[in-house]
């Protein structure tokens, strides 16, 4: 049976959503942003991370935006190949839901033409990746992307000899020359295989992975809790200003690739990682 | 060390803070990113005037989300400073008493600090909603059709900055996080 949904439906979704998720993080996010309060061992960190959960705070109740990047939107759908979508046609529905989301939620306008550099004073168009999938419904994930930690992204075209130890290396370069940049504490999303743009994706998507759900992969499972210690390691600490949490979340999204090669995408995102979901 | 200090950013105050102090700011300053500061070296290369006197002023690297009705200014934290390293030397060369933002300096902009005895803030990044908080005005001088981008004058009250390099060019964000490092 084919079910049919108004194009305005997704429009008035993306809308709420894009409001939404620049005001409230996600629960598994609020959660880690605590636990990583008690773990830090430098004051001034300590203090920066306090500061940091205040104004998650002070951005929920007041409705102020949690950072004043709102970003650019990110979206990925998952459409069942059974639901048929009426009226206009789903980008021009996507980016409407963006166009009024953006203006009538008070969210900073930043994108423009890139040479140029003329605002489209909207937002809009959105980045959208589409996905089809058995079933009757659509899943939305609206995650709007800040551009100082987008800035400090890396992809690396690895050779197959560099294995798991380039894999390693590559995520603590990306990482290290991030540094304060990136508004640290971070968050990290990795994409190991496939081709050099499917990589990317995958290190776009792993963002949107919900905290407390863990990778299947016990390879990649271990390789998520390492690169957190290492990571963790490396001194940068909130805001960069030195300390033991540099990072709230490593995770990552692996493809089989190509004989020849081992392509590797970190997206750094910055503590202000921002989605949200919905099914309709 | 805490501190309490004024904006207008005096010589003596900015010659006295070392990197690791945390200040708070009281008075007036000025915004501008990117699309502002290639604009200002447009209008120095004319021989022109820059829109706001800079000797002494601190040039905060932000660019706000919209105001809702009856507050002065949207969500409000810094964007990454590199950005505008090109520009810097040739500000602080004109006096620019101080500049907040996050992130790292060039090695051109540090000397640069140094010579001119000034001093590089960081404000939390993404800590926009919070220091909203300490903004008590916000009107935009200059650039207006730049949107976020133009330049804004604020009030400020108590606002939280760190001292990242100070007037001697000491670097928190290389001795810090080296306290911290287990490599
Ligand atoms: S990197 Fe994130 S927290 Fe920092 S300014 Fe950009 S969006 Fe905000």
């Amino acid at each position: 049976m084919i079910r049919t949904i108004r194009a305005e439906e997704i429009t008035k979704n993306i809308k709420e959503m894009c409001i939404e998720a620049n005001h409230i993080l996600s629960k598994d996010m609020e959660e880690v942003f605590l636990q990583s309060a008690e773990k830090e061992k430098s004051a001034l960190g300590k203090q920066i991370l306090c500061q940091l959960k205040e104004n998650l705070d002070i951005a929920r109740e007041d409705m102020i935006p949690i950072c004043q990047d709102t970003g650019m939107a990110v979206i990925f759908l998952k459409i069942g190949q059974d639901l048929h979508i009426e009226g206009s046609s789903l980008a021009d529905a996507v980016n409407q839901g963006v166009k009024e989301g953006y203006i009538e939620g008070y969210l900073r306008k930043s994108v423009v033409e890139p040479i140029e550099r003329i605002n489209t004073k909207d937002n809009t168009p959105a980045v959208i990746h589409y996905e089809i999938v058995p079933g009757d419904q659509i899943d939305i994930t609206v995650a709007p992307k800040g551009f100082g930690s987008e800035n400090m992204s890396r992809i690396f075209m690895l050779k197959p000899a560099d294995g798991l130890e380039g894999v390693k290396e590559s995520i603590l370069t990306a990482v290290r020359d991030a540094g304060p940049n990136a508004c640290p504490p971070m968050v990290v999303g990795v994409g190991i295989g496939g081709t050099f743009e499917k990589c990317a994706q995958m290190a776009k998507h792993a963002l949107t992975r919900d905290l407390n759900e863990k990778p299947s992969i016990p390879y990649v499972r271990a390789l998520e809790e390492e690169m957190l210690e290492k990571i963790n390691k490396l001194g940068i600490g909130p805001g960069g200003l030195g300390g033991t949490v540099t990072v709230l979340a490593v995770n990552i999204e692996t493809y089989p690739t190509h004989i020849a090669g081992l392509p590797v995408a970190i997206n750094i995102c910055c503590h202000v990682n921002r989605h949200a979901h919905r099914i309709i | 060390m805490d501190y309490h200090i004024n904006a207008p950013v005096s010589k003596e105050d900015a010659q006295k803070l070392k990197a690791g102090d945390y200040v708070y700011l009281t008075g007036t300053i000025y915004t501008a990113r990117d699309a502002a500061h290639k604009r200002m070296k447009e209008t120095l290369d004319k021989n022109e005037n820059l829109p706001f006197n800079i000797k002494g002023n601190v040039i905060y690297y932000m660019g706000p989300s919209p105001a809702r009705e009856g507050r002065p200014i949207g969500s409000a934290g810094p964007t990454t400073a590199s950005r505008m390293d090109r520009y810097t030397p040739q500000l602080l060369d004109l006096g620019l008493g101080a500049m907040i933002g996050k992130g790292k300096r060039s090695k051109e902009v540090i000397e640069s600090i140094v010579k001119n005895q000034s001093v590089y803030f960081a404000a939390v990044g993404g800590a926009g909603a919070l220091l909203s908080k300490c903004i008590l005005s916000s009107e935009v001088i200059a650039y207006e059709d730049l949107g976020t981008e133009a330049i804004r004058c604020l009030e400020i009250k108590e606002f939280p900055v760190i001292v990242v390099i100070d007037s001697k060019g000491n670097n928190l964000y290389e001795s810090a996080p080296a306290q911290f490092r287990e490599e």
